[in-house]
């Protein structure tokens, strides 16, 4: 057999393992939870007796394993289970969640990776000269600030001060002003549904896209500016210079090919950030995504939709960093063309 | 006399260095160097580490390595001043009218990339030959280099072919566009000894045929002597002499030119083995962990008090598999290692301090061989405490006395590596070893990454330590003058197994069998035409290729 095959399929082993080790901990992490579902579904109010019942009627008095693998015995049937706080499918009420997350995610990524590697790319053709630093300083400077207060600054200057200026701005004249008030109007609240076409769902989402892109930005640019700078070490790079090549011309044909495989590891590292680590930005534009749906019931005690959604989040993680591993495999050409 | 295609006047090379806690400053690499290259010619450029060689080389492309800056002078390719041109003339220059040839190709292919394209891409993105006509060009020299499959093996990518084989295509890389003049830097030192033969005819027919003029660097005058017209001897960034191959081999001038030409010139009588040897190999076989391949395969050789046994072969053929056998470090899969009348355990883990003690190793890496944080004082004052315990003023007492013994005298107690030279951090190495009085040292290699003359000292002071203190040496190499210069007995292994052994003497002695014929006539002789003598004479394939 083709040693890439073997060894990828080992990785897909290996992830399915870690899936299940996940799943455990979450099982565990949750039942660990402090407080009563049942106290919180009937109130204060509740007799001793209701609370014992509505207990027995939600399984919460079996033993945990027996728990652990009916929950995971229902899963691998696609049965995430019914939510306890208002006994509705927890998968139908993900389903639309969850496209709704990955959409925001989608975006983020396809603004946030191309504009990530070229910055990186960039950095190191100016390397220590100032568009260098100046890549180095602003990226660093928005992953240094939280994401929610950069959230709220997006939201001060563009989605409240900004009308106010256009409208102040008398000199351009009433057409100007408002043809600019019609088409840089941002909201504030990121609200989306079905019946919105594409063009105005991504105008809803402009503000959480540009603060998630701000964020993994940094991490992403640095990552590819130090991978390809290391490769740019290689003596190999040294012969490509003496064929008198141009130096883009060196760092996109001979350092990138060389580098990807680190830089291939943070992005999906900072992917699998968009997906699992939307909450706070969900919560900051009232995002109807996976991330809001989380805070919501861990808030209620509500565990079935906590345990899903982390398996979830869990599920991506693991599979994105599967792709990592998986595409650091392919690129190896010792493995992909073996002696 | 029409204009030289190269022309070299006052060349000054610099770098600025950043010393840790201390102000940058500049230091002088060369210090103006001038010669001509006539076109077709082949200028061997010699000297050892440090001489400035290489840097001279590329300067020829206008190209400084690192933070190398051209400082001053000029230099001259084909009637123009490249130092002064701006950059898009000098990648002009690059890659189309002089080109290079690297020590290490295997370093210097793009691991992620096909050797054709590898190969042709200097031709085409320099505009001189369509894709069709750069892969033709390529095709015809890896015929004339001699690789095999010449049509197919540029599909290849680097790591599927061999190192031999990647030089050559190394040199194809470098004469594809039809450069004017080649820069060869050290382009066979890697090599296995009866590899680098191949490469060098194949390097030298290729001049040849092609015409091209070369600058031809390496630190083996022996080598040079073979495919170079002229010769110009280098040390710390000065011309020390420039002549003929002939006078610089034949008659050189100046007294660092004649050191270089008799340099391994040590004479050392063989000993008689003694009754009873002090280590025995016993059919010993080995493989590595997790593999049925036998890397080594029934060994058997003795190693007597106060002598040396020199174990010599190519790379792969399991001379440091079996020190590492040896020292416990790797269990053999059978056999049995016996050492002073006992028989050592297979396991490292389970010898006792004796045992550890009297067996020490040298590595042909001193660099890292040593704790870089560490002091020369604390690096020999380890194994005095460890071994003796010996504390305070008794062990500073053993430290400088070693010091002594390995001739560096007062002062280097308190110095880092970094601040020692090549030969220096060898020495600390040797007395390392030597901190915990052995009855046998085994030397991995320890003076090939020297250059001849420090490798000359190091032999003349292991020589010397034995006789006083009566040291056996297990010494693995592949360069058949140190074997010659320090050996009592010889090994000689090829592919796992030892095809020669015996007295010095019986050994170099013919007849010889096939490989031990190889390997002899392979090391390169300080003699005009002994490159096309020796091919025509030969009996065996090299394996590296």
């Amino acid at each position: 057999m083709h040693p890439i095959i073997k060894l990828v399929a080992q990785r897909l082993a290996l992830g399915i393992l870690l899936l299940f080790a996940a799943s455990i901990l979450i099982f565990v992490g949750t039942t660990m939870l402090p407080g009563d579902v049942a106290q919180q579904i009937l109130g204060q109010s509740a007799t001793p007796q209701a609370l014992a019942n509505l207990r027995e009627e939600l399984g919460l008095n079996d033993p945990p394993v027996t728990r652990y693998f009916q929950w995971l015995g229902g899963i691998l049937q696609g049965d995430l289970g019914t939510a306890l706080t208002n006994g509705r499918d927890i998968a139908e009420s993900i389903g639309g969640r969850l496209k709704n997350t990955l959409f925001l995610a989608f975006w983020a990524a396809v603004i946030s990776v191309p504009l990530a590697i070229f910055l990186g790319l960039l950095a190191v053709r100016y390397k220590d000269r100032w568009p260098d630093k100046l890549i180095s300083g602003i990226t660093l400077t928005t992953i240094s600030i939280p994401e929610f207060m950069i959230g709220y600054i997006l939201m001060f200057v563009l989605a409240i001060q900004l009308p106010l200026w256009i409208g102040s701005w008398s000199f351009l004249g009433p057409d100007v002003q408002g043809w600019l008030l019609s088409n840089f109007r941002f909201s504030s609240v990121a609200l989306i549904n079905d019946s919105m076409t594409l063009v105005q769902k991504l105008k809803s989402i402009t503000l959480p896209v540009i603060v998630l892109t701000l964020v993994v930005l940094a991490h992403m640019m640095r990552m590819t500016r130090a991978a390809i700078l290391n490769v740019m070490q290689s003596a190999y790079i040294e012969t490509a210079e003496l064929k008198g090549l141009r130096m883009l011309t060196v760092i996109r044909k001979h350092a990138f090919p060389n580098a990807v495989a680190p830089i291939v590891n943070v992005v999906m590292l900072n992917m699998a950030y968009l997906v699992v680590g939307v909450v706070v930005v969900e919560v900051v534009f009232a995002y109807p995504g996976m991330g809001q749906y989380l805070v919501d019931h861990v808030a209620k005690r509500d565990v079935p939709v906590v345990q899903a959604v982390g398996l979830i989040f869990a599920a991506v993680y693991i599979g994105l960093n599967l792709v990592a591993d998986i595409v650091s495999i392919v690129t190896n050409p010792r493995l992909r063309h073996p002696k | 006399m029409s204009e030289p295609l190269l022309k070299v006047r006052g060349l000054k090379i610099g770098a600025t260095i950043y010393p840790p806690g201390e102000k940058s400053r500049h230091i002088d690499i060369v210090h103006g160097v001038d010669f001509d290259l006539e076109a077709g010619k082949v200028l061997g450029l010699i000297g050892e580490s440090g001489a400035g060689k290489s840097t001279i080389g590329l300067a020829a492309m206008a190209y400084g390595r690192g933070g190398v800056e051209l400082t001053g002078g000029e230099v001259w390719v084909n009637g123009r001043d490249v130092l002064q041109s701006g950059m898009p003339d000098k990648r002009k220059l690059r890659g189309a009218e002089v080109t290079y040839v690297s020590q290490s190709a295997a370093a210097s292919f793009n691991p992620a990339k096909r050797i054709m394209e590898q190969v042709t891409e200097a031709a085409i993105g320099q505009g001189k030959f369509t894709k069709a006509q750069a892969e033709e060009r390529a095709r015809a020299l890896f015929d004339k280099l001699g690789l095999p499959d010449p049509d197919n093996i540029g599909e290849r990518y680097p790591h599927q072919v061999s190192g031999g084989q990647l030089q050559r295509c190394m040199t194809a890389l470098a004469l594809c566009p039809q450069p004017d003049l080649v820069v060869f830097d050290e382009p066979t030192t890697a090599l296995d000894v009866t590899t680098q033969i191949d490469v060098l005819v194949a390097i030298k027919n290729a001049i040849r045929d092609t015409g091209v003029a070369a600058l031809y660097i390496t630190h083996d005058l022996a080598v040079v002597a073979q495919v170079s017209d002229h010769i110009m001897v280098l040390q710390q960034g000065a011309m020390v002499e420039y002549g003929t191959t002939d006078q610089i081999i034949n008659a050189p001038r100046e007294e660092y030119t004649k050191a270089l030409v008799s340099v391994r010139s040590i004479q050392h009588e063989e000993k008689t083995p003694t009754a009873n040897p002090l280590l025995t190999v016993k059919g010993v076989t080995a493989r590595y962990k997790g593999t049925s391949f036998d890397v080594l395969k029934d060994i058997n050789v003795d190693i007597h008090a106060g002598q040396t046994l020199a174990v010599v072969g190519e790379s792969g053929s399991g001379k440091s598999t079996l020190a590492r056998v040896i020292t416990g470090l790797l269990p053999p899969a059978a056999g049995e290692i016996n050492f002073d009348g006992r028989t050592l355990t297979p396991d490292l883990a389970t010898r006792p301090l004796d045992d550890l003690r009297e067996l020490q190793m040298i590595y042909q890496m001193a660099d890292t061989a040593m704790n870089p944080r560490q002091t020369v004082g604390t690096i020999i004052g380890r194994p005095l405490e460890f071994y003796f315990g010996l504390k305070g003023a008794a062990k500073q007492k053993r430290i400088q006395e070693l010091l002594d013994e390995i001739e560096l005298g007062e002062g280097f107690q308190d110095r880092y590596p970094a601040e020692l030279s090549g030969g220096q951090k060898q020495r600390v190495c040797i007395a390392r070893a030597l901190a915990a009085k052995p009855k046998l040292i085994i030397c991995d290699e320890v003076t090939s990454a020297l250059d001849p003359l420090v490798a000359d000292g190091i032999l003349k002071l292991l020589l010397n330590l034995q006789k006083v203190e009566n040291v056996a040496y297990l010494f693995i190499t592949h360069d058949l003058a140190t074997v010659k210069a320090i050996a009592d007995s010889i090994a000689v292994m090829f592919q796992g197994e030892v095809v020669r052994y015996g007295p010095k003497s019986q050994v170099l002695a013919p007849p010889f069998d096939d490989y031990t014929d190889l390997l002899l006539s392979s090391v390169p002789e300080m003699k005009i035409g002994w490159l096309e003598e020796t091919v025509a004479n030969r009996k065996m394939e090299s394996a590296g290729n």
